[in-house]
């Protein structure tokens, strides 16, 4: 694979101009939308702040909006980042492991059975959702000899998603009332979420992010294959549970606050390796910042793309992965 | 001693059968079993007949009150019921035989989706236009995906995992757009075609029977036909091609045919989940993998299962009338489950 950036000096640089680019792309996301707000609106609202319709817009909905799509799309490349790693599988993603079908479906239950309304209560519920999934989802796909294999894990995503979609249409029907409420969520979207939602998820999304990155070196060490890790000296079950950690803390935070957003696990990581290579240390890093670009620049097109109306994140990034999972499928899975 | 099998054979028209008396007998059992199912659940609701009163209704023999309930209220609906899951069950036995592969179906490689896509936004865009065509709309999105798929997975022919692969990208695609355009509609539409994608069969009438009758009609007959070519290809391609098959005309053409039948079904029924799957792996278990039997043993069988879902749909939890759907893929999923369990070695 040709790296485009192969030294360390032009890495580092690359990482500090994605750093400027994700604050540029979250500014862009606080001023453009259906109504244009502008830089002295922003400095105003944080220095003296009076209460105009513009400092509201850009308090209680531009700002929040702009600060979680910057935290899902980091916590979505990075969980994808571990998860390509762990299954050693290009295709691997907190998608295709039912997690966003296992949320949905408990948001679901939650809403029509139980008559969940707070956002708070149904972030704990998307999280509870996509832990259960991913977990059955991982148990069928490792059954057998040789373990976990795209083709096995694929299917039982599959399955275990039309079986949760199912079901999620049948209680719809059941309880037409509470479809309203509950289509804004499962189609996966960054806007309306209040930012007490970020801030109570936020402590396990840190505790992802920052886990992540140290588990880097162990992580580059087990890429090489389980028998060379073991024979290292690794404890290999242990820095498999500790990545499956952080995968269930940073993609479960993710669905929690902003519902099924697909595609942006399986997309990142190649870009990242595409841009710096195989060392774990610098590509965690790279997905973090190119997570966060890819979901900011998503959602200001999604307010684009059918104005006045939004199309929602969920779908935007949907229909920009799948092209990349296809080309990735043709490429060749067997290739680790 | 009896010999376990026989022939049909005209050697003027070109045709030959080789029967199993086995098989046959289960094929005859499957159709009583059927018939059975069809007859008690046509007598279930809230007034409940006889199955001998359903019996003189369909010999034209019943009172006037259960003729009236029987004719418009009931027997659309189980004969919907049947022709769909004749339909999803052949097409998804042919899809595993192209294939190769027992865990293709129709609706986990993204077919079901085109069909689903298409149909809502017909459901959603085109409001006044008749209902009678949905059933193309349907069809048309399900070949579109199709071909998608077929193009895509080409590369040097078509192997299975990347059909497969490729199959679920899709299906995500188009989830997400009918996702889309359930969000941008109006809630009323968005009900009508939520109910749709859940998969039922409530509320079908004689028109809806009319407008899959073509279908099924043009479509079975071919599937047999051209089903057991099936048999050569599961030799693999040089073998197949070795003796005289031309595989890969043959294996578009019986995608064709497995598509068209499973849209049909889709457009009457909404996305009825793993009929396609189950059917076929339930045939394969009575009567084996030969295809000239296999397909119409799961079609029954296809038939059974969408029945006996509806019919535990429409009574077990009255008067709330679920969609058929949610039972389907109740039973398929753990069974898909299993499926994965017993090949995890392969």
């Amino acid at each position: 694979m040709t790296v485009l950036l192969q030294k360390n000096q032009s890495k580092l640089g690359g990482l500090l101009l994605l750093l400027l680019l994700v604050i540029a792309g979250m500014f862009a996301s606080i001023l453009w939308g259906v109504v244009d707000t502008s830089w002295q609106g922003l400095l105003q609202t944080y220095t003296h702040f009076t209460g105009t319709q513009e400092q509201l817009v850009i308090q209680q909905i531009r700002v929040p909006r702009a600060l979680i799509a910057t935290a899902i799309g980091a916590s979505l490349g990075v969980s994808g980042v571990l998860m390509q790693v762990l299954m050693r599988n290009p295709l691997a993603d907190p998608g295709v492991f039912g997690v966003n079908a296992g949320a949905s479906f408990f948001v679901v239950v939650a809403i029509t059975l139980f008559s969940m309304t707070s956002l708070t209560e149904i972030a704990w519920v998307a999280f509870l959702g996509a832990a259960v999934s991913g977990g059955i989802v991982y148990t069928l796909g490792s059954l057998g000899r040789d373990g976990l294999t795209p083709m096995k894990l694929t299917i039982a995503g599959a399955a275990m998603a039309a079986l949760f979609s199912s079901w999620m249409h049948g209680l719809l029907i059941v309880n037409e009332r509470a479809m309203e409420d509950v289509l804004f969520w499962i189609a996966g979207s960054v806007s309306g979420r209040k930012l007490e939602l970020l801030t109570s998820v936020l402590p396990y999304l840190a505790v992802g992010w920052i886990g992540s990155i140290l588990l880097t070196g162990q992580l580059n060490i087990l890429s090489s294959g389980d028998d060379i890790a073991k024979g290292l000296g690794q404890k290999t079950w242990l820095i498999k549970l500790l990545s499956a950690l952080c995968v269930v803390l940073l993609a479960g935070g993710s669905v929690a606050v902003a519902g099924p957003v697909g595609f942006i696990g399986l997309v990142i990581p190649h870009f990242a390796r595409a841009l710096v290579g195989l060392n774990l240390r610098w590509v965690m890093l790279y997905a973090m910042l190119l997570g966060a670009l890819f979901v900011l620049t998503a959602d200001i097109a999604a307010r684009f793309v059918a104005m006045p109306k939004e199309v929602p994140l969920g779908v935007m990034t949907a229909l920009l992965g799948v092209p990349f999972f296809v080309y990735v499928a043709r490429k060749g899975v067997t290739r680790s | 001693m009896k010999r376990p099998y026989f022939h049909v054979r005209n050697a003027r028209l070109r045709f030959s059968l080789l029967l199993h008396r086995q098989s046959l007998s289960i094929l005859i059992g499957l159709l009583l079993a059927t018939f059975a199912v069809f007859v008690l659940s046509t007598g279930t609701g809230q007034v409940s007949i006889s199955p001998l009163r359903v019996l003189n209704v369909l010999f034209g023999a019943g009172t006037a009150q259960d003729t009236l309930i029987v004719h418009s209220l009931r027997l659309p609906r189980t004969v919907i019921a049947v022709m769909i899951g004749v339909s999803l069950a052949m097409s998804g036995a042919i899809l595993q035989g192209i294939v190769r592969n027992p865990l293709a179906s129709p609706d986990v490689i993204g077919i079901t989706g085109g069909a689903s896509v298409a149909a809502v936004l017909f459901l959603t865009k085109l409001e006044g236009v008749s209902i009678q065509l949905l059933p193309i709309a349907a069809l048309l999105g399900a070949v579109l995906v199709t071909a998608l798929l077929y193009l895509l997975s080409w590369k040097n022919g078509i192997t299975p995992l990347r059909l497969v692969l490729i199959g679920v990208g899709l299906n995500a695609a188009t989830n997400s757009l009918t996702t889309l355009m359930t969000v941008m509609s109006p809630i009323y539409l968005t009900a009508r075609a939520v109910t749709w994608m859940a998969g039922s069969v409530y509320g079908t009438n004689w028109k809806v029977v009319l407008y899959l009758l073509p279908w099924l009609v043009i479509f079975l007959p071919l599937a047999m036909i051209f089903g057991r070519s099936l048999n050569a290809q599961q030799l693999g391609d040089e073998v197949a091609t070795g003796i005289g098959h031309p595989v890969q005309k043959h294996r578009v053409l019986l995608l064709l045919i497995s598509v068209s039948l499973a849209g049909a079904a889709v457009a009457a029924g909404g996305a009825i989940g793993f009929v396609g799957l189950l059917a076929p792996h339930i045939g394969r278990k009575l009567v084996g993998p030969s295809m000239g039997i296999l397909l119409p043993v799961s079609g029954l069988v296809g038939a059974l299962i969408v029945l006996l879902a509806d019919w535990v749909a429409r009574t077990a939890f009255a008067p709330l009338d679920l969609p058929v759907g949610i039972f389907t893929a109740a039973v398929g999923a753990p069974f898909f489950i299993y499926l994965l369990y017993t090949n995890r070695n392969r």
